[in-house]
């Protein structure tokens, strides 16, 4: 059996995506910049994706911004408001220990410029405190950055009550919401959102393109100089077919969001109960604040890369917070925010669900691994010393 | 191309001497459960000094699984003198190659032959140079392959 579980990862294109956008690669090609009506009929569909995009997240048409991806999104609003901030004197950034690498790089980058960041804890269950953020707010705050699920332990962050006290603050509240849209509602008018970002292909839409969403008044930065495309605001070419992809996999998400949620959640809840049988597991990040679709648990005593590699044998595409599938000394950052022990992170594995996944997928899910890991339990030297008690068990 | 050779994910999907042995003449730990990966090798040698059965025992991710594998599979049947002549290099090369920065996996199987050597030379009473069984530094470890 093939099974498909890492939707947090990328899904696939579906098909009311694929037949949106297959006209604008074949014969409606036209270049939305050129005069006469054959390019005009992309730039009409180009205006169309946007004002669709818009509408599902409550923003106005004007205040959409497509761009590569989720990346270059978080990359621009993140600068944006730390540009902005400089011009008043303000030069601190507050973030979160486990946001995704495109925001926590960036800031990096940000602070080697001469910005002071201040990256919040997020506790054991997974979710920022809001008397935390209130402590960390100061005169020159410049930009508060959030995410709106975190892409490994699917946790939700409380947007709206953030959005509420950073806009009593007058500080700039941008949302990395790549692992919410499409699966979760966002009204970035009613949560006080100022930016926020998108990546297609995490929404059955193909990769390669995002949305920048940037309230009026925000002022943006320019990560890509050239032409005048995008309000100025991000030059090339659009990405016409990927565009009307996004917003016709945006629309069909979100017109099914509550089918969708009701059909993956009963599937989420069977693998936490199913694997959590597996002694010494643990399951990662607060479950009353996920995402539908995402499960994280670690499993003592053996290696994530591993696991995975065996998964892979049996047909099971999943992913891990191991140090070998990072290719770094550390396992991941997320998971040690979350307060894991190193030797417990390096044992993560990660499902992420779709609609198109089935419980008969579930079901084999839950039968291989279990196998999995007391194959490569019985072969770790750490499980042998848990087991006879020279190791003391963490999980 | 995928990750691994064809050779790495044999070793890695059918592991050679997997398990322990009891009776063990002498038994080798390396690694650490914090960076990801442990070896433990186990050596049972015979009146001529020769390695008659070596089993392992492996936490870490798939390179380490194959090298451990491979390690055991080129020190069986050699005498003790030969198995501390095993490099990472001749692991590597037996296996087809590895991601480099998965060559530190390598070392760990070296290091751990050297182990289980040591620990039979203690228990014998055989002397030798320390200087001779000296491990890698786990952080230094995890560096090896990044230049």
């Amino acid at each position: 059996m093939f099974v498909y579980a890492d939707n947090a990862a990328t899904t696939s294109v579906s098909k009311t995506a694929l037949d949106a956008m297959i006209p604008y690669l074949t014969e409606s090609y036209g270049n939305p910049s050129s005069l006469y009506a054959f390019g005009q009929r992309a730039a009409e569909a180009l205006a169309e994706a946007r004002e669709t995009v818009a509408h599902y997240i409550n923003a106005d048409a004007r205040e959409i911004y497509f761009t590569s991806g989720g990346s270059e999104a978080d990359n621009q609003a993140i600068v944006s408001a730390a540009r902005l901030g400089a011009r008043k004197g303000k030069k601190h950034l507050i973030s979160t220990k486990f946001e995704h690498h495109a925001v926590l790089h960036t800031l990096a980058r940000l602070e080697k410029e001469g910005y002071e960041v201040t990256l919040l804890d997020v506790h054991e269950d997974g979710v920022v405190r809001l008397e935390d953020l209130e402590a960390a707010i100061r005169p020159d705050t410049a930009l508060v950055t959030i995410m709106f699920a975190n892409n490994e332990i699917g946790t939700v962050q409380p947007v709206a009550e953030i959005g509420k006290l950073c806009r009593a603050k007058g500080i700039p509240f941008h949302c990395d919401a790549v692992q919410a849209a499409g699966h979760m509602p966002i009204d970035v008018k009613a949560m006080n959102i100022d930016m926020l970002a998108m990546s297609g292909h995490k929404f059955h839409a193909p990769k390669g393109v995002g949305v920048l969403y940037a309230r009026r008044g925000m002022v943006l930065s320019n990560i890509i100089e050239g032409g005048a495309q995008e309000r100025g605001k991000r030059a090339g070419t659009e990405n016409v077919a990927g565009i009307v992809a996004l917003a016709a996999a945006l629309k069909e998400s979100c017109d099914n969001m509550e089918a969708n949620t009701a059909k993956i959640i009963p599937m989420r809840d069977k693998l936490f109960a199913e694997l959590s049988k597996i002694p010494h597991s643990k399951i990662n990040g607060s479950l009353e604040h996920h995402v539908p679709g995402t499960v994280n648990m670690c499993f003592e005593g053996i290696e994530g890369e591993s696991l995975l590699l065996m998964l892979d044998d049996a047909g099971i595409c999943a992913s891990s917070g191991s140090a070998c599938t990072s290719g770094s000394l550390d396992p991941s950052h997320v998971l040690l925010s979350i307060g894991l022990p190193h030797e417990v992170a390096h044992g993560s594995l990660r499902l992420s669900i779709g609609e198109y996944n089935t419980m008969e997928e579930i079901d084999y899910i839950i039968e291989t691994v279990p196998k999995v890991v007391s194959y490569l339990r019985a072969m770790s030297p750490v499980w042998d010393e848990l087991e006879k008690g020279e190791r003391p068990h963490l999980i | 191309m995928a990750l691994y050779s064809d050779k790495v994910m044999d070793h890695f999907r059918n592991p050679r001497n997997v398990g322990k042995i009891d009776d063990a003449d002498g038994v080798g730990e390396v690694g650490n459960a914090k960076c990801g990966d442990i070896m433990r090798m186990y050596i049972k040698v015979d009146d001529e000094g020769i390695i008659t059965d070596c089993k392992f025992n492996t936490f870490g991710c798939g390179s380490a699984i194959a090298t451990s594998s491979m390690a055991t599979e080129l020190i069986k049947g050699k005498s003790v003198d030969e198995a501390l002549d095993l490099s990472n290099k001749a692991v590597v090369e037996a296996l087809d190659g590895l991601p480099t920065h998965k060559i530190h996996c390598s070392v760990l199987a070296e290091e751990a032959v050297r182990a289980a050597v040591k620990d039979y030379y203690d228990r014998k009473g055989i002397a030798y140079n320390p200087e001779d069984f000296k491990e890698t530094d786990d952080e230094e470890l995890h560096k090896l392959g990044e230049e």
